[in-house]
């Protein structure tokens, strides 16, 4: 009968999709590497030492892109090291990050040394070291009490900072946050939606720089240069590594944080001592070997590639390595 | 102190909720709190509310007279059906960049989400209505509208309340994570996690769950109240 | 202070790794209000394997496990008539809780990952399965029970050889809304970090329609190809029948 035929035929289209899905999902995990040049081994390839194959371990970040690729390239670095890896991004944000290190469901992430400062230990932002090797010391004071460990930090920093666009700053004058003052009350301030009672972020503008806004919208993340270019912000708070800032330049500008509310922060790698003597010393070494060649210019080119070419941090990773020549 | 860590959890969950709170990123600003719940608290009400009206005045009239008509089954049905596997999430990050942030923009999105249960229910319930109890009306000289308000609709309130008890539901739930477009919400609890610690996740999880109850409980309340007695029997 | 310390100067990157970006020359992916990149699509397609693999495979695990047990307790309740009402109260309230908040009342017991999800993604099909087999069940005219009883059938010879097979229709109809809702709300489960397909809509891709549009497709994919299949098993299940779809 003709309906039957009709149903067949259906059902048969339907096969087809569950077969397409499958085979979307049997296509396989590995994504396709972007081609980098393997000149420029300053840092010698990565050996990988058998011993290491006992070692699980299991690499955490915070749940953003520059975080992300930090805990990608620290864990393919570690895997090519010889170590058995696993990954455990996008946690979530940094006293969810700490609490898994403590209860041992990650061996280590990925963590900005003026957030470890202010968040864990408390301390103002004023009182963030400006020195990267200070800061890194002090938290690791404060870390040894609780029987953890911070490796040395990573050559670039990252700050949060007041940004708009460059329409805005020239409409009103603004060159550094504390132009803002007496401006801030007709300007609409958007935010991650933590942002708002963070010290190193609303709540430090407000009570260290005396800013009162005419308002504070929460957006994720994703969205703080959307909200600019639709012209639905007046500020938004960005990061100083942020890829927009070099790729847009004639968009978007931030304000020279001249209070330094918002410390500028780089990366040291928090374990806790036992995972770090029982993985051998190759787990530090790695770790501070891989991380050298991570400058500003070379870490703004990782975000690039994520946010705004919209690679997943492993390629991103991926890249990194075999072009600074760590990994084959 | 409370023994088992399952209930110093939950307990102090419900700390949260009335007192403010300590907590590590705000230097020394308390978090949380009987004032700051109930803001979020009236917001999320606030735009499930918003989200369900625009709902219910799109899908009920569309449903029902769908339904009377006869016609569009494939339309009505296809929505609803369609309507159940769209991603929340897609929802929220969808709207967020393309059309914008804010009540304005998420509520209609929520809205979107609804009116699939709302069409399909209204759709369904008054399709089922016995053919003869029609006739009978028509033969009575009712108008159409008159045979839809006074014949249909009240037969086919199980049916439609289930579909508006639906939408509730499926709007409440992604309200949860409107604070990522900009629509402050119980969800803020949940998704600032670093601001508002483990008593206040626990905290927007506990009052997220307690309202979608309270919409529902209230809903099947004025659902019994709706249905005529007749009909009281077969309700399940 | 703000100015980033660089501690050692490193260099020792290619020179070609870095890309020349300017506004003008920026991609498609780059430009938030373009809808569909189709190259970045064509390119990028193969990094949806894994996340729907874990998507299937929590969907999978979480049917079944709400089958089974909807199913049990249907059986249960078929007999035992007071069970009902608290049986179908305790689903629906299962049900009801928005599963977001679910996930994290669990939190203090079963943490992040896929437990957790499976756990709530099987709890919010019960209602649904276990309502259909109740009404697939109430459904069976007296008089065939009643038939086969005079045939000299047992009860649970007249359950699972004429009760159950007249109620399959019904039974798979709530299976298969049961699926598509859970196809849906497993997209939520990245925020537990559980994975699946909600890892493209998240984080980087948040403000990416492309990569969001192409999750969806594979959703509206998956969501059809159980539907058709779940309607072939009833085909198949119930070959006096000429199957209406709902």
């Amino acid at each position: 009968m003709r309906i039957d035929q009709t149903r067949v035929r259906v059902l048969l289209a339907a096969l087809a999709a569950l077969a397409l899905t499958l085979g979307v999902a049997a296509c396989g995990s590995d994504d396709s590497t972007t081609s980098g040049s393997t000149e420029g081994g300053g840092g010698g390839a990565i050996q990988s030492n058998p011993d290491n194959g006992k070692v699980s371990l299991t690499i955490g970040s915070k749940n953003f892109p520059e975080q992300e690729i930090l805990g990608e390239i620290y864990a393919q670095a570690l895997t090519a090291a010889g170590y058995k890896v696993k990954s455990a991004l996008n946690l979530g944000s940094e006293t969810v990050a700490l609490k898994a290190v403590k209860g041992g469901q990650i061996s280590g992430y990925p963590e900005y040394a003026s957030t470890a400062l202010t968040s864990f230990f408390g301390l103002e932002p004023e009182e963030v070291p400006a020195d990267a090797t200070e800061a890194w010391e002090k938290a690791n004071e404060e870390f040894e009490k609780e029987n953890l460990q911070a490796f040395e930090p990573t050559p670039f920093a990252s700050a949060n900072a007041v940004g708009t666009t460059k329409e805005t700053a020239d409409k009103y004058g603004l060159k550094t946050v504390s132009d803002l003052e007496g401006v801030s009350e007709k300007l609409s301030l958007f935010g991650s939606p933590e942002c708002r009672q963070r010290i190193d972020c609303l709540a430090g503008l407000e009570k260290l720089y005396g800013l009162k806004f005419k308002s504070f919208t929460p957006v994720d993340i994703g969205l703080r240069y959307t909200v600019l270019e639709k012209g639905q912000a007046d500020l938004s708070i960005l990061f100083t590594t942020d890829p927009q800032l070099s790729a847009e330049s004639d968009k978007f500008v931030i304000l020279e944080d001249d209070k330094e509310v918002f410390p500028a922060g780089n990366v040291i790698f928090v374990t806790t001592k036992q995972v770090a003597e029982e993985a051998g010393p190759d787990f530090e070494e790695t770790i501070l070997q891989v991380q050298e060649g991570l400058d500003l210019k070379v870490v703004q080119e990782l975000d690039a590639r994520v946010e705004l070419e919209k690679e997943t941090p492993k390629q991103a990773a991926q890249a990194y390595l075999e072009s600074a020549g760590y990994v084959g | 102190m409370n023994a088992h860590p399952l209930v110093a959890s939950f307990s102090g969950a419900v700390e949260f909720i009335f007192t403010p709170q300590e907590s590590n990123v705000t230097g020394g600003k308390e978090v949380g709190g009987f004032d700051k719940t109930m803001e979020l608290l009236v917001g999320h009400i606030e735009v499930t509310v918003l989200a369900l009206a625009i709902a219910l005045l799109i899908g009920l009239p569309l449903g029902l007279y769908l339904g009377h008509k006869g016609r569009g089954e494939l339309v009505a049905v296809g929505i609803g059906n369609a309507g159940r596997a769209i991603p929340e999430l897609a929802v929220i990050a969808l709207v967020a960049t393309l059309v914008g942030i804010g009540m304005r923009n998420v509520a209609p999105a929520l809205a979107l989400l609804g009116i699939a249960p709302i069409l399909n229910n209204a759709y369904v319930g008054v399709r089922q209505v016995d053919p003869a109890a029609v006739d009978a009306a028509r033969g009575m000289g009712m108008s159409e509208l008159s045979i839809i308000r006074k014949v249909e609709l009240p037969l086919a309130v199980p049916t439609v309340m289930g579909g508006i008890r639906g939408a509730a539901i499926v709007i409440v739930a992604t309200a949860t994570i409107a604070p990522l477009a900009g629509v402050e919400s119980l969800g803020d609890f949940i998704l600032n996690r670093n601001v508002y610690g483990e008593n206040g996740l626990l905290a927007g999880a506990m009052l997220v769950a307690l309202l979608a109850l309270t919409i529902e409980g209230s809903l099947a309340l004025l659902q019994r109240r709706l249905t005529s007695d007749g009909l009281k029997v077969k309700t399940a | 202070m703000t100015s980033p310390i660089v501690l050692a100067a490193a260099g020792e990157v290619g020179g070609d790794f870095f890309k020349e970006r300017t506004s003008g020359t920026l991609p498609c992916q780059a430009n938030e209000s373009h809808l569909f990149c189709f190259d970045w699509a064509k390119e990028n397609i193969d990094r949806y394997g894994t996340p729907a693999q874990q998507h299937l495979e929590i969907v999978l695990l979480s049917v079944l496990i709400g089958f089974v047990v909807a199913f049990a307790l249907a059986l249960l309740a078929h007999r035992t008539r007071w069970l009902q009402p608290p049986l179908l109260a305790t689903t629906g309230v299962l049900y009801t809780i928005p599963s977001i908040a679910f996930f994290f009342l669990l939190l203090p017991l079963t943490g992040f990952g896929r437990d957790t999800a499976v756990i709530v993604l099987s709890a919010y099909t019960l209602q649904i399965i276990y309502r259909n087999t109740m009404l697939g069940l109430d459904n069976v005219p007296d008089s065939v029970k009643d038939a086969a009883r005079g045939m000299g059938l047992t009860n649970r010879q007249i359950l699972w050889k004429v009760e159950l097979p007249l109620a399959t229709p019904e039974i798979i109809a709530g299976l298969r809304v049961a699926t598509a809702s859970t196809i849906a709300i497993t997209t939520l489960v990245v925020l537990i970090s559980a994975g699946g397909l909600g890892t493209e809509m998240y984080g980087s891709n948040f403000n990416f329609p492309t990569a969001i549009l192409i999750a969806v497709a594979i959703i509206a994919l998956m969501v059809l190809a159980f539907d058709l299949l779940l309607l072939t098993a009833q085909r198949l299940l119930t070959p006096w029948r000429k199957v209406k779809p709902r």
